[in-house]
């Protein structure tokens, strides 16, 4: 697949159209996604007029931003003006929305062209993509297997060239999860620093919005774009060096319940960075035991207010599952969400003190392969376990604590199914933390 | 109210509006709310005085 990073260049120096590109990008949709259902909405059209526009702009020597004539796809949760947002559930299959998000204007101000609006789990409240009025997504490694989710269609148009980056979003590891499960790299930014505002929520505390994109450097160029002019740094980072480089590996908790390819796979890969310089030291998050009951009561509490009123006006129009849960939701007493409030502020201590002395930390981004559609459970050290709490074991510690946090390819298994790696930064360091997946990237490139 | 009490309505609550498939949901989500009040950091009110009141 081709990055942003080696063709935005191209582009802007008028050697490769934008509507090549972008005709490149529709024609993969209209040859794949009939079997893997990533897009829910395309938006061919107004994607070949803005990518006809870009082309015009720089023939004319203006040049807009840094994804200027660069065609992306955003996942259906985010508004993008004149295009339904649909968030994957039929309660909002005719809501067009009349503005773009934030995060949209940011990147059309970048010169982004929208090519669609992509598949996920009703209302992000799933991991596996599964579950959505608009029918399930499929891996492209394995079709009869999910693509992780709930961002599952932005995953699986950035791995097979329907899109050169994409945005998702990220309450338990819904950016990294599917990056994962799909071989492609997702930044789950620190919280707040990617405004949510136009994007249907799921947990407004835990919601993060971020990049999913073909490489390290294509996920940085997509997050400092989403920044507002002020706050962007540059659109290309230097690697950390890895020789000096600290990493805390997590112990206990966050390795105990691994499929034994994932868990072989981050664990070589960590051998292979501590071969090439990187320091590696155990550390460990006291409370992580309590982590999945903490994301319950919050994410739980949430979302039923989110959704009281559709509920019990339209609860045809949710999938079964999603509305099952939904309702369940409902019974969450008040003391109880507020107890998770405060194991919330805990778990975002310890992960502070866990980075004491380190420049990452470094875990599975996912705990097992993408699972096969409709699984249950899936085989993992110790013995079988729910597929929805395995899919969120790695990841939800850092929705709790805010921490930026990166997920990046590191092997495969041997049934060719993607492993994730995942980097976990300091808060208010988020270019450290790429630097640093910039430097791991760089080590598993030369391996493969 | 304790969470024996609180499933048994969840769950006679659930019956009435014609929803018994979320019972064993109820049993799982009854397992996770036991698990987050028998956390270490919970405070009780006769015991020593919350600090960090300020974070």
């Amino acid at each position: 697949v081709a990055t942003i990073s080696e063709l935005a260049p191209q582009v802007a120096a008028g050697r490769i159209k934008s509507e090549k590109l972008t005709e490149e990008c529709l024609g993969k949709i209209e040859e794949l996604n009939p079997k893997l259902n990533a897009f829910i909405t395309i938006t061919a059209e107004e994607a070949l007029a803005q990518a006809r526009h870009a082309d015009q702009e720089i023939a004319g020597g203006r040049r807009i931003g840094p994804l200027h004539g660069i065609p992306i796809s955003l996942k259906d949760l985010i508004d993008q003006k004149g295009v339904r947002t649909t968030a994957g559930s039929l309660v909002r299959k005719d809501h067009v929305a009349t503005a773009d998000a934030v995060v949209t204007r940011q990147l059309r101000e970048a010169g982004a062209v929208f090519v669609g609006k992509t598949n996920l789990h009703e209302f992000a409240f799933g991991t596996t993509s599964e579950d959505s009025g608009f029918g399930p997504t499929r891996n492209p490694h394995d079709p009869t297997r999910s693509p992780g989710g709930s961002s599952g269609g932005s995953a699986v148009s950035v791995a097979t060239g329907m899109a050169l980056g994409t945005v998702g979003t990220d309450t338990g590891g819904s950016i990294r999860i599917p990056a994962a499960a799909c071989g492609v790299v997702g930044l789950k930014p620190e919280w707040g620093h990617v405004s949510a505002s136009g994007v249907v929520p799921l947990s407004r505390q835990l919601d993060h919005v971020g990049p999913l994109a073909a490489s390290v450097a294509d996920a940085w160029l997509l997050y400092n774009a989403m920044q507002p002019d002020s706050q962007r740094i540059s659109s290309t980072l230097e690697a950390m060096s890895l020789k000096g480089m600290r990493l805390g590996k997590l112990s206990g908790y966050l390795f105990d319940r691994l499929d034994a390819e994932v868990e072989r796979g981050v664990l070589s890969t960590i051998d292979r960075l501590q071969e090439r310089g990187a320091k590696v030291v155990e550390v460990s998050l006291p409370h992580a035991n309590d982590m999945a009951a903490i994301y319950l009561h919050l994410v739980f509490g949430d979302a039923a207010e989110y959704h009281a009123r559709t509920l019990i006006s339209r609860p045809q129009d949710y999938t079964t599952p999603v509305r099952l849960r939904l309702e369940m939701a409902r019974y969450v007493l008040a003391e109880d969400y507020i107890r998770a409030l405060r194991g919330k502020a805990l778990i975002a201590a310890e992960v502070d003190r866990a980075l004491e002395g380190v420049d990452a930390l470094v875990l599975p981004a996912l705990a097992v392969p993408a699972p096969p559609l409709g699984a249950a459970t899936m085989p993992v050290k110790g013995g079988p376990d729910a597929v929805r709490t395995l899919m969120l074991r790695c990841s939800q510690p850092f929705n709790l604590s805010g921490h930026p946090a990166i997920a990046l390819p590191c092997g495969v298994t041997r049934d060719n199914l993607p492993i994730g790696l995942q980097l976990v930064g300091h808060k208010g360091r988020t270019t450290a933390l790429v630097q640093a997946a910039l430097a791991a990237e760089s080590v598993l490139a030369e391996l493969s | 109210m304790t969470i024996a009490e609180w499933l048994e309505t969840a769950k006679a609550d659930a019956e009435k509006r014609g929803l018994p498939e979320l019972i064993p949901m109820l049993e799982g989500l009854a397992q996770a709310t036991e698990r987050l009040r028998a956390a270490d950091w919970n405070d009780d009110a006769d015991k020593d005085t919350p600090s960090g009141n300020d974070q």
